[in-house]
């Protein structure tokens, strides 16, 4: 289209260009400074090439949160995403509980992370938390601070509680947006309950899902707060994920050349994965059988 | 195939009893086994809903629906045996067009063969054999529509099948291509078909027989012939035909119908009906088409001034006025039009006279 | 005021939406852009409005160069497809939306307002909300607000389409007699040849981004400049087929033929496309020379007061369109009748040889 040219209008994009380059485009080029240099102190610096990132991938520890942070999000992605989908699904459609549903299940989300950190510690706390004693005094020996499978199941619990009601949003959009048609003509074809969701909704769902799974694969895989406040990472690494451990060797050690290393290989990380995910999305069930 | 009837149907959304509450207000109705119907009004008239009501989508607040003699007021859609075709083309995205026909099928548990068989009959006869493999939500609308069209007619079982303004997204050119397929399914399945729409090109093109509706009620069942030419009511004649009909204020004198001064002279049937009719608002309805215009006087014929004259390419439409009224004249595009005075007659076959907005029948 | 297009063109991407289009528009008669729905109509009047800029060529308003100037600064009104009204507003406020502007006294805005809702019938829903509103109604509201402020240019976008066909019809009407008394520009764009000739005025013929012809309406109705003109100027589109002309006969088709006489009599020897509008084909024989056309029938499509005949003879479809309704089966032969003084014949480049006299 060959608008109106009126160069008054640089004017409007401006703040846009001033944002994301002082939120995202600094800091990356500063990330990219350091993960190629030893810097010693102001103006004693060297440049090393590849050698953190060579150093960082050969990184034991490191190689074992990768793994940890893949199946930590795997198990995220495989519990909210069909749960919120069920939760959708079992919402009312029309009358006042639509409302009353819509801000019980969006309560959690409303609640700061580290809030949430600290409301499951006391929550599931072998001496005084609900959650603890009872699974306690059902004789199952429940302790965070003592077992890694204790301490990943809170997490998840946690993570699961918080996020899946924003799975379920979503899909509720997504089934809403479904004309009335779709479900008379699917009645009028004598579909069952499970044909009109294998066919009708779930595909009618693909985009929101899309979403929903991009979002929660992102945010997953950044996980910080929630296992930093419950364990700081343990008992022993069990809970470290890729983000505690880059704050480890950024903060702890000060390391911070392979921390930017680090940082890059991560950013890259989840921008391959969300690609692969949004790619095989957008292709099921489109296109002709070949 | 089966013989529906509607006995004593009326419904409300509201639950209200009041005159405006009723969507549909107490009809009675028999479609017959293997007719072509449509159900033709402006929108607002009842007429989705007494369709939501035949495919059981919606249970009417008051009357029975009997399929073939059985009351089937109660039982949902599933139950019914009919097919819909809704205004959206509704298709099943992930599935090929084979799979979308042979979907109702699948439910109901019929053996492959079978399936197999119906399918590829369907999609033979509505010229989707070549797109069966293909993915149903990469294909145009109109094919789209024909999938759920096919999706009804696959069914050896079913009873009726029920179309809800189904060309609103179909473009202009292919409009008509469809309706010669439904007709053409018509004439070779014989299946009892209702055809709800707003569009009297399509309703009076496809159906045999069309059910006028307005505000809730049946105005008219007849035949295209018939409500062009004998509206029951003054909807009727207003609603169809482009322009609709002249429809004029009138009172009686005599064996003549009195417009302001002008005398307009009745058939000869009309008279006696006329003479027996009870106070009320007269009206004289005329076609734009039946309408004649001269160029002098005679018998019968009223002095009329000529307003405007819009040229249609094969026609033109002469607005003149009698007296205050202004009426429609539809002329060949060869007539002539009177330059100064013209004089209009009323062929009075063609004249009729309407009682508080019902046709006065006359007995012959 | 007068508007002059001079070689615009628009081209998106690798397409060309526009080409060359050079087009003298005035008050006076409406000026209306018909053509299919790719025609580039919308684009043409996005021009005029001042909403994009053309490619190529320039844009002179009483001579001067208005070419890159945005449609604030222009006295524009456009009406659309869609119905688009401000949802919060108020009929009333709607209407006088685009005077409020303009810093006119308050009474002067309240009687303008008054006056063009009374012209559109809507005065007595102006403290209603559009979403309270029938279609119709919306679509009178934004009507109304691009009459009540006098723009030197109206831009009407296929303003009928979304309606049921009996409101069209009562619009259409009152269109034509608004536009009568109104000194500014108007153009209406629509795909429907009925349209045009009810609105009258002018016509500009479009197709795939050119002007075929433009003239007076009627004119261009009866003498269409080519074989394209001719489909998209009838509706139905006109009915061609091809032929050849030798010593002083025509056949058209395989087996039609037909002594050449009156306006087809200059006719050179040699290949034509023979044209008909289907108001000019009957079901009956109406005169001893007409040209019987054998068929089968294909479809009658009836419109509340016409039949369209679809015939099939050999390889050509043939539609006529009878006054009156009647009901014909599928599949039975039918022979269609046309008199050749209404045939219109084109040259093998699709160029108008030959037009009937008076249409």
């Amino acid at each position: 289209m060959n608008k109106i040219q009126d160069n008054r209008a640089w004017f409007l994009v401006m703040p846009v260009f001033v944002i994301v380059a002082m939120s995202a485009i600094i800091p990356l080029m500063t990330v990219v400074n350091y993960s190629v240099q030893d810097i010693f102190g102001p103006g004693n610096r060297v440049f090393v090439g590849a050698e953190w990132f060579i150093d960082v991938l050969g990184d034991r520890r490191l190689q074992e949160a990768l793994w940890r942070q893949f199946l930590f999000s795997g198990l995220v992605l495989l519990i909210e995403i069909p749960l919120g989908v069920m939760i959708a699904l079992t919402m009312p459609k029309r009358g006042w509980g639509v409302s009353a549903t819509l801000v019980l299940i969006a309560l959690p989300l409303l609640i700061p992370w580290n809030v949430i950190g600290t409301i499951w510690i006391i929550f599931t706390r072998p001496d005084i938390g609900l959650f603890g004693v009872i699974v306690n005094a059902l004789g199952l020996g429940f302790d965070h601070t003592a077992s890694p499978l204790d301490a990943w199941v809170t997490v998840m619990l946690m993570e699961v509680w918080h996020w899946t009601p924003l799975v379920a949003l979503l899909a509720y959009a997504g089934l809403r947006a479904i004309p009335d048609a779709y479900y008379q003509a699917a009645r009028i074809d004598g579909a069952s309950a499970w044909a009109i969701f294998r066919y009708i909704q779930l595909p009618k769902m693909r985009g929101v899902l899309t979403i929903a799974v991009l979002l929660r694969f992102m945010d997953s895989f950044l996980i910080y707060a929630e296992p930093f406040v419950l364990t700081g990472g343990g008992p022993g690494n069990s809970t470290t994920f890729l983000s505690i451990h880059l704050v480890k060797i950024a903060v702890g050690q000060f390391d911070l050349g392979p921390a930017a290393a680090f940082s890059l290989i991560y950013f890259l990380i989840v921008l391959l994965f969300c690609w692969l995910f949004y790619q095989a999305l957008q292709s099921v069930g489109t296109g002709d059988r070949a | 195939m089966a013989h529906v009837r509607l006995d004593g149907i009326a419904h409300s959304y509201s639950g209200g009893a009041a005159e405006a509450d009723w969507a549909l207000k107490t009809l009675d109705h028999d479609w017959r086994d293997g007719g072509a119907y449509a159900l033709l009004g402006p929108s607002g008239c009842g007429k989705t809903t007494l369709l939501n009501v035949i495919s059981g989508l919606i249970i009417p607040t008051r009357g029975r629906i009997l399929f073939d003699g059985k009351d089937v007021t109660a039982l949902p859609t599933e139950a019914r045996n009919i097919a819909q075709v809704f205004q959206f083309p509704v298709i099943y995205d992930t599935m090929t067009v084979y799979d979308n026909l042979a979907f109702p099928l699948r439910n109901r548990g019929f053996p492959g063969p079978e399936i197999d068989r119906l399918v590829r009959q369907v999609a033979g006869m509505l010229d989707l054999a070549d797109d069966i493999g293909r993915r149903a939500r990469n294909l145009s609308a109109d094919a789209k529509q024909k999938i759920s069209l096919g999706r009804g007619l696959v069914r050896p079982d079913v009873a009726a099948i029920l179309f809800d303004e189904p060309l609103t997204v179909i473009d202009p050119h292919m409009k008509w291509k469809l309706r010669r397929k439904l007709k053409e399914i018509h004439e070779q399945y014989r299946l009892t078909l209702v055809y709800v729409t707003h569009d009297q090109n399509e309703a009076l093109t496809f159906a045999d027989t069309i059910v006028v509706m307005h505000e809730g009620r049946i105005l008219q069942v007849g035949s295209p012939q018939a409500l062009f030419e004998r509206p029951q009511h003054t909807f009727v004649g207003y609603f169809i035909g482009s322009p609709g009909m002249n429809l004029i204020d009138c009172r009686l004198d005599g064996e003549t119908a009195r417009i302001g001064e002008a005398a307009i002279p009745l058939a000869g049937a009309l008279k006696g009906a006329a003479g027996t009719a009870p106070s009320g608002a007269l009206r004289l309805g005329i076609r734009p088409e039946f309408l004649t215009l001269h160029d002098a006087q005679g018998p019968g014929r009223v002095e009329v001034a000529i307003r405007t004259v819009e040229d249609l390419g094969n026609y033109r439409i002469v607005t003149a006025l009698l007296g205050d009224t202004a009426l429609k004249i539809k002329l060949d595009e060869e007539a002539p039009i009177p330059a100064d005075r013209a004089w209009l007659a009323f062929p009075p076959g063609r004249t009729l006279l309407y009682h508080d907005d019902r046709l006065i029948e006359a007995s012959p | 005021m007068t508007i002059s297009l001079s070689d615009v063109s628009l081209v998106v991407g690798a397409e060309t939406w526009l080409s060359d289009i050079s087009l003298d528009l005035g008050p006076g008669a409406p000026h209306v852009l018909l053509g299919p729905t790719t025609a580039g109509k919308t684009s043409l009047i996005r021009i005029l409005a001042g909403l994009d800029r053309p490619s190529t060529g320039r844009i002179l308003a009483n001579g001067a160069d208005v070419t890159g100037k945005s449609v604030r600064k222009r006295n524009v009104a456009i009406v659309y497809q869609q119905f688009i009204n401000y949802p919060s507003f108020t009929v009333y406020e709607n209407i006088a939306a685009p005077l409020r502007r303009g810093g006119l006294p308050r009474k002067e805005i309240d009687s303008r307002i008054r006056e063009v809702a009374a012209l559109l019938h809507i005065d007595a829903l102006l403290d209603r909300l559009p979403a309270e509103l029938s279609g119709g109604q919306q679509q009178r509201t934004a009507l109304a607000r691009a009459l009540v402020k006098d723009a030197d240019l109206l831009l009407l976008d296929e303003p009928l389409v979304n309606l049921d066909y009996k409101l069209r019809e009562e619009l259409r009407a009152e269109l034509r007699e608004i536009f009568a008394r109104r000194p500014s520009i108007v153009v209406y764009a629509t795909t429907e040849p009925t349209e045009a000739l009810l609105i009258g005025g002018r016509t500009v013929i479009m197709d795939a981004g050119r002007i075929l012809q433009s003239g007076a309406t009627a004119e261009v109705y009866k003498r269409p400049a080519t074989v394209r003109v001719g489909e998209v100027f009838s509706d139905p589109p006109m009915n061609m087929i091809a032929g050849r002309v030798a010593a002083g006969r025509a056949r058209l088709g395989s087996s039609l033929e037909l002594p050449l006489g009156r306006h087809l009599a200059a006719l050179a020897d040699g290949p034509y496309i023979f044209g008909a509008r289907c108001g000019h084909l009957f079901i009956d024989r109406r005169a001893d020379d007409d040209l019987a056309i054998p068929g089968v029938l294909e479809l009658a499509e009836i419109n509340g007061s016409e039949t369209f005949i679809h015939a099939r003879h050999e390889e050509t479809s043939w539609v006529a369109q009878e006054e009156g309704v009647h009901g014909l089966a599928l599949g039975q032969p039918v022979t269609l009748y046309i008199n050749p003084r209404h045939l219109y014949a084109f040259d093998d480049a699709g160029r108008l040889a030959a037009a009937p006299s008076g249409g």
